[in-house]
């Protein structure tokens, strides 16, 4: 890996003319970064990991006029580098915590906290635009590009941020100057095709998606959410429709062993009828309990111990299973998904219907593990322990206040630069291991703006639809607010408005767009056919692109599960997000992230690339067993976006 | 609490909670090494208490801090660590000034004052700690701290840290340090790492 990069004549072009006067140039001479600082506004977006290192230098760098914005409350894994909250705090907000406890050491400093979400319309581009700049310490995805769009229309610079475990980054966007936080592509969280998650699992991490999105909710989620299990039983004769419901009157232990039986057992002999499926894989072996747990077989209901009533059910406690760090064998998965089966329905009756999978919930994540482990054990993947899988399942990202603080350091060095209007200074800097130069930090100068980046530059987008079956809705979803990240959006065809989305919207006017959505481009007011150009807006993010339709009738459902495929905006690489931790883990899911970082994009700088390969290189030494290297603690989007709106490719 | 763990014990439920995103960066078995480290640091100022708030957030076994001069209007504006509303100001030592907060931020660490000079820091006294920090004093002192720690038989390592405007310099004596690698795709490697001490360090200096 050649270093320094090679000059690129893109960069730095633009930085090295006058430009704009920034907010603080109005003297003749530049302000002393002294000045700068107490003179500056700033707004910072997150008060977790970063945000508290953040909110802490700021106030001990001279800063007095500061926003926080922050949803989030404060939570016990949270307290090993979020310094400025204590036990007693969780369940509290993160942001009204952090200002009370910088307070206590610089009282006279002026900081106003906002428990809210940053997308929320309060935080409008006039709100934007009282900063002098903007500084990120956000977790995900959505609210960067959200708030990369309102610095954008706000004109207002922004500092970028964001860590993992060892390893992170602080990039700097001004308008106009340098590339924004959408120029170059991100990875967008992993999704899987229905088919593997319900099939042909290859990785763990298909088996925790199946535990959880499949076993887990059709157990114990809403009843009225599609759900890809196969509920037929073996015997068609059986007066059930859905083979998962409970008998009335049905033993517990009964109802538990027949589920067990069904998915593993039954549902794997189904999957095996299947010849073409099994051509060039490994086949699946079925379980059943008679196997795993004989004994269980022969026990006639449970007796459990209702001394521990007040305390959180446990399967583990219930088994005596203590170290979550243990790999269980095939038996005491069993064991743990029968008794945490039990647990649900014996101590958590009411939920059942209405749970959905929570990282911090005891028994669903010891649930999730045994079953994902026991279709894992099925397929031939190795297993793991419940620390791995809560991390896989939970999306956690692992991390530590160390890099935290530096990267909080840098954040504050940017800022005085970009109050300075100081742009031949600006860096793009990251924090990791380099791995041959035993260099802990890498300052880059940033690049200029990419031209054919469609929130900053106008570039028309190209969407491959088939109109005659594709609704205006889907593409809203899957395109519109998923790829594109606009919150409200308002999509137009010529003159025909034909969705509109917010507040203040007229009964009837609701009502037209409503039929709209469920209308098929082809059959929209203003029909949609090949050539037709839509234009899509979001008045709070100022952003407005056009999107040039191709009509073509035939997707790949592998490669393209969507039924639509976007092109002209560089589209981002698919990383692997979640097989470990906030920082996933294992090492079956490293080596499938760097099978998935082969996507050539010639728009993308070399620069870029290299980090790539930089932080794979990292991610493979990385002495934590569960460590992998995740840019976003992004909401696990698995099945590419809602189930619910996914076309469902049934097994026959 | 803390510090005096078996070995084969496994890690209580309280630290698993608190500790699970930074047991996801470095594994279970350094979490538990690092529970039964003894950790001095000499001269409480804003780099030291940067490492401090690290530190102990982490979890380890113990912090013992060193710093009797009498705190001042000029710590009060570098230091995150001294509250605003007590007066310690002209009363209290550095190190009890921060001592409270940083018991705060992890209540499972040992946290206390050191009394003492760090110029008589002899090889008795290195020889409760498997860390020492050393800043704000003078190369004689540190030469006598580093030269105590490196005759002791237990491995004690050094680390000397100072900050002036923006830059920075820090040195570390590990002495003969031994660690596993991770290779990709394979087998861990033991890795053997010798560091030179300051006398020797020092004295290279001068002929570059």
């Amino acid at each position: 890996i050649p270093f320094p990069p090679k000059p690129n004549p893109r960069r730095l072009k633009t930085l090295a003319s006058a430009g704009a006067p920034s907010p603080m140039a109005s003297a003749a001479a530049p302000a002393s970064s002294e000045e700068a600082v107490k003179a500056a506004k700033v707004l910072m977006v997150g008060a977790g990991g970063i945000g508290c290192e953040l909110l802490k230098t700021l106030a001990l760098s001279g800063f007095s006029d500061i926003h926080v914005i922050d949803l989030d409350t404060i939570e016990v894994s949270n307290l090993n580098r979020q310094f400025l909250f204590r036990k007693s705090h969780v369940g509290q907000s993160k942001a009204h915590v952090a200002r009370d406890a910088i307070l206590k050491f610089r009282p006279n400093i002026n900081i106003e906290s906002h428990h809210a979400n940053v997308k929320d319309a309060q935080f409008n581009v006039d709100f934007f635009k009282q900063f002098n700049v903007v500084l990120n310490g956000l977790d995900n995805l959505d609210a960067r590009r959200h708030v990369n769009r309102l610095c954008l229309a706000a004109e207002v610079p922004l500092v970028e941020s964001g860590t993992t475990g060892f390893l992170g980054q602080v990039t700097v966007h001004v308008k106009g100057k340098t590339e924004c936080y959408e120029c170059q592509p991100k990875p967008i969280p992993k999704s899987y095709p229905v088919c593997t998650i319900t099939s042909t699992p290859s990785k763990f991490v298909h088996c925790i998606v199946w535990a959880k999105e499949l076993l887990f909710a059709k157990l114990f989620g809403d009843k009225n959410q599609d759900n890809d299990l196969n509920v037929h039983s073996k015997d068609g004769s059986s007066s059930k429709l859905d083979v998962f419901e409970r008998d009335v009157d049905e033993d517990l232990d009964q109802y538990a062993q027949r589920i067990y039986d069904h998915v593993f057992g039954y549902n794997i002999e189904v999957a095996l009828e299947n010849e073409e499926t099994w051509k060039n894989r490994r086949r699946p072996n079925p379980v059943y309990i008679r196997d795993t747990l004989p004994e269980a077989v022969k026990q006639n209901g449970s007796s459990w111990d209702c001394s521990n009533d007040h305390e959180e059910p446990s399967a583990m406690a219930s088994l005596g299973l203590t170290n979550p760090q243990e790999i269980w064998t095939l038996a005491e998965n069993s064991r743990v998904l029968l008794e945490a089966f039990k647990l649900f329905f014996e101590k958590r009756e009411k939920e059942i219907g209405n749970l959905v999978f929570d990282k911090d919930d005891q028994l669903a994540v010891e649930f999730v593990t045994a079953a994902a482990n026991i279709r894992a054990h099925s397929f031939g993947i190795p297993l793991h322990s419940l620390f791995e899988a809560k991390g896989v399942a939970g999306n956690i990202v692992h991390a530590v206040a160390t890099t935290n603080a530096i990267i909080a350091g840098l954040i504050v060095i940017e800022a005085i630069k970009v109050l300075q209007d100081d742009y031949k200074n600006y860096r793009m800097t990251y924090c990791l291991e380099h791995p041959t130069k035993k260099l802990l930090l890498m300052p880059v100068e940033p690049f200029e703006p990419n031209p054919s980046c469609y929130v900053c530059s106008e570039t028309p987008l190209l969407l491959d639809v088939n109109t005659k079956v594709t609704k205006l809705k889907e593409v809203i979803d899957k395109i519109i607010k998923s790829k594109l990240g606009m919150n409200l959006p308002l999509v137009m065809i010529g003159s025909t408005l034909v969705f509109e989305d917010g507040d203040g919207l007229e009964e009837d006017e609701a009502a037209n767009y409503a039929l709209n959505l469920e209308k098929v481009l082809a059959e929209l007011p203003a029909p949609v056919i090949n050539g037709t150009k839509l234009t899509v807006e979001d008045f709070q993010q100022e952003l407005s692109c056009s999107i040039n339709i191709k009509h073509r009738e035939e997707f790949d459902e592998e490669k393209e599960p969507d039924g639509m495929v976007l092109s002209g905006w560089s589209a981002p690489v698919e990383k692997q997000i979640n097989s470990n931790g906030e920082n996933k883990s294992a090492a079956s899911s490293s080596s499938a992230r760097a099978t998935d970082d082969t996507v050539e994009d010639p728009s993308k700088p070399g620069m870029k690339r290299k980090l790539d390969e930089l932080l794979e290189t990292k991610e493979n030494c990385d002495a934590s067993s569960s460590a992998q290297v995740v840019e976003d603690d992004d909401d696990c989007t698995m099945l590419d976006g809602n189930p619910a709106l996914i076309k469902k490719k049934r097994l026959q | 609490m803390g510090g005096d763990r078996g070995t084969e014990e496994e890690l209580t439920a309280q630290e698993t909670a608190l500790y699970d995103r930074q047991i996801r960066v470095w594994g279970v078995d350094a979490q538990k090494r690092l529970s039964k480290a003894h950790v001095l640091v000499c001269g409480v100022n804003g780099t030291t208490i940067e490492f401090c708030k690290n530190i102990v957030l982490a979890g380890v076994g113990s912090l013992s801090l060193m710093d009797d001069h009498i705190v001042t209007e000029d710590d009060l504006s570098a230091n995150f660590l001294i509250p605003h509303d007590v007066c310690m100001h002209g009363v209290s030592s550095r190190a009890e000034a921060c001592c409270e907060s940083l018991k705060d931020f992890n209540p499972m660490v040992r946290v206390a004052v050191a009394i003492g000079d760090p110029s008589l820091i002899d090889e008795g006294f290195v020889d409760r700690f498997d860390i020492i920090v050393v800043s704000c004093a003078s190369l004689k002192t540190k030469l006598f701290i580093n030269d105590n720690c490196r005759k002791r038989s237990k491995h004690i390592a050094f680390y000397s840290v100072e900050c002036k405007d923006s830059c920075g310099e820090i040195f570390v004596d590990l002495q003969n340090h031994s660690y596993l690698q991770k290779k990709p795709g394979g087998e861990p490697e033991q890795q053997e790492l010798t560091y030179a001490s300051l006398q020797v360090w020092k004295f290279d200096l001068i002929f570059l």
